[in-house]
């Protein structure tokens, strides 16, 4: 599959958000405002390459080679695990303001869907590594982009009046549900 | 199966864990654990009354700094200000509990509307639309940007007017800063008089929109024995520092001289009665 085609493909027609519907959670809750969305959004195309990178060693030097394949749901998630506490050390260290700005965000990408299920897509289409990094790199940068067009229609809401029983997440979850449909449209592009 | 899934899974993680382990050594990030008790100590509610951006970072900069003096915290008052000074090993300085007080009474004064606004419930937008729907262009606009941002839930709107629950107000200015019109402003809570209106006009158009609005005859600065009465950049302005020194021996000579009630004392009627009263005269 050709560059081009697998970027377009993981960003609008299999965005990783609003068409596989995974990392609904730091999409809802990381985006009040775009500064944090954008901060998030660098952090998970951080975290998701850096997983990406090291599950897929992982599958190819010990899962495969000795027959255990079974296993590789349990052990992607402690690698990524252990990955994002060292990363979080890492940026405590070497970038505080990095740190002080994401330092809540960091423990969610922990369990978040998006960066486990990056991991097992590429083993699932059986990319190879420069393949499944671009494909990592491109799927995250999508699930950036769901981020920030959802901060900024939701710094929009702030001026608007919202039924009180609407108001917050329930509006949210609507505006995520129209974003869905909206990227349906993309759909057929390409496989 | 069941050994090698286990054994792998083991190894795998005691690799991970001595990894994070080692990675804990080198990323060592050294923490003064005064900070951590100072911000134990104070009530977190991140109001930035302190003039930092939260408690966190009055806490770091209480310890690091020592010009910084303990008592910046007004929403803890008295006693967290004695814990922070405990911990950092500073003198403590008893601080001025401060109160919002609103400078508009214009249910009393009769403000009436130049037109009927229907636009988005927030002052700022109101305020923005042609200098608001008040004939008055400094009144307090009554649709509660200061209630959305007292932390303390210590605002309320009553009757178009935003009214001080002081025994909330904790002082911390947030109202103050964000109401367009600075119609809200800190005064001590001993304060002994206050100015009740907030306008810049003069004479006979502060007469023609309001009943008991400040047409700046300047009686009271004339008549205040501590010179605590001033006029300042169009506003009349009490220095309660002066004023409190000065004490109760004039009879309130500033309240007695205003002719237009645009100033009322403060003290032993506090804020919450005065607002009782307004709501029977209105």
């Amino acid at each position: 599959m050709d560059v081009f085609e697998l970027f377009i493909s993981a960003i609008f027609v299999n965005n990783i958000v609003l068409a596989q519907y995974l990392g609904n959670c730091p999409y809802l809750g990381c985006s009040r405002d775009k500064g944090t969305a954008i901060g998030m959004g660098f952090a998970v195309v951080f975290v998701i390459i850096m997983a990406t990178l090291c599950t897929w060693y992982m599958q190819h030097s010990v899962l495969v080679p000795f027959g255990l394949g079974y296993l590789q749901t349990i052990v992607f998630i402690l690698v990524i695990a252990g990955l994002v506490q060292f990363v979080e050390m890492f940026l405590k260290k070497m970038v505080p303001p990095l740190y002080a700005a994401l330092g809540i965000f960091l423990p969610l990408i922990t369990t978040n869907c998006a960066v486990m299920g990056v991991a097992i897509l590429v083993q699932r289409e059986e990319y190879d590594l420069v393949t499944s990094l671009l494909y990592a790199l491109a799927a995250s940068f999508g699930f950036m982009l769901a981020l920030v067009l959802m901060a900024g229609i939701r710094e929009r809401l702030e001026t608007c009046r919202v039924p009180r029983a609407m108001a917050g997440t329930p509006i949210a979850l609507i505006m995520a549900g129209l974003m869905s449909l909206a990227f349906m449209a993309f759909k057929g592009m390409t496989s | 199966m069941v050994t090698i899934s286990v054994l792998v899974l083991l190894g795998l993680g005691l690799l991970t864990a001595a990894i994070l382990a080692a990675a804990s050594r080198v990323f060592h990030v050294s923490e003064d654990p005064r900070v951590a008790a100072v911000l134990e100590a104070l009530p977190g509610a991140n109001c930035g009354g302190c003039g930092f951006a939260g408690c966190e970072g009055y806490a770091k900069a209480v310890v690091t700094d020592p010009s910084l003096p303990p008592n910046r915290c007004c929403a803890g008052g008295a006693a967290t200000a004695a814990k922070v000074s405990e911990l950092t090993g500073k003198a403590a300085a008893a601080s001025e509990a401060m109160h919002s007080f609103r400078r508009c009474n214009k249910r009393q004064g009769n403000v009436g509307l130049r037109y009927t606004y229907q636009g988005i419930p927030s002052c700022a937008a109101v305020a923005a639309l042609a200098d608001g729907a008040e004939m008055c262009s400094y009144s307090c606009l009554g649709y509660g940007d200061c209630v959305s941002s007292c932390p303390f839930d210590a605002l309320s709107i009553r009757d178009g007017l935003a009214v001080v629950d002081e025994a909330a107000c904790t002082g911390c200015g947030k109202c103050a800063e964000v109401c367009p019109r600075h119609v809200l402003e800190l005064v001590p809570s001993r304060a002994r008089v206050a100015v009740t209106c907030a306008t810049l006009d003069k004479l006979k158009a502060v007469t023609e929109v309001c009943g008991v609005g400040c047409i700046k005859c300047l009686r009271c600065v004339k008549a205040c024995p501590a010179k605590a009465v001033q006029l300042e950049n169009g506003r009349i302005q009490i220095d309660h520092e002066k004023c409190l020194a000065h004490g109760d021996s004039c009879g309130q000579a500033c309240v007695a001289s205003c002719a237009r009630k645009a100033l009322c004392s403060l003290r032993p009627v506090l804020l919450e009665p005065l607002a009782k009263a307004e709501e029977k005269t209105a």
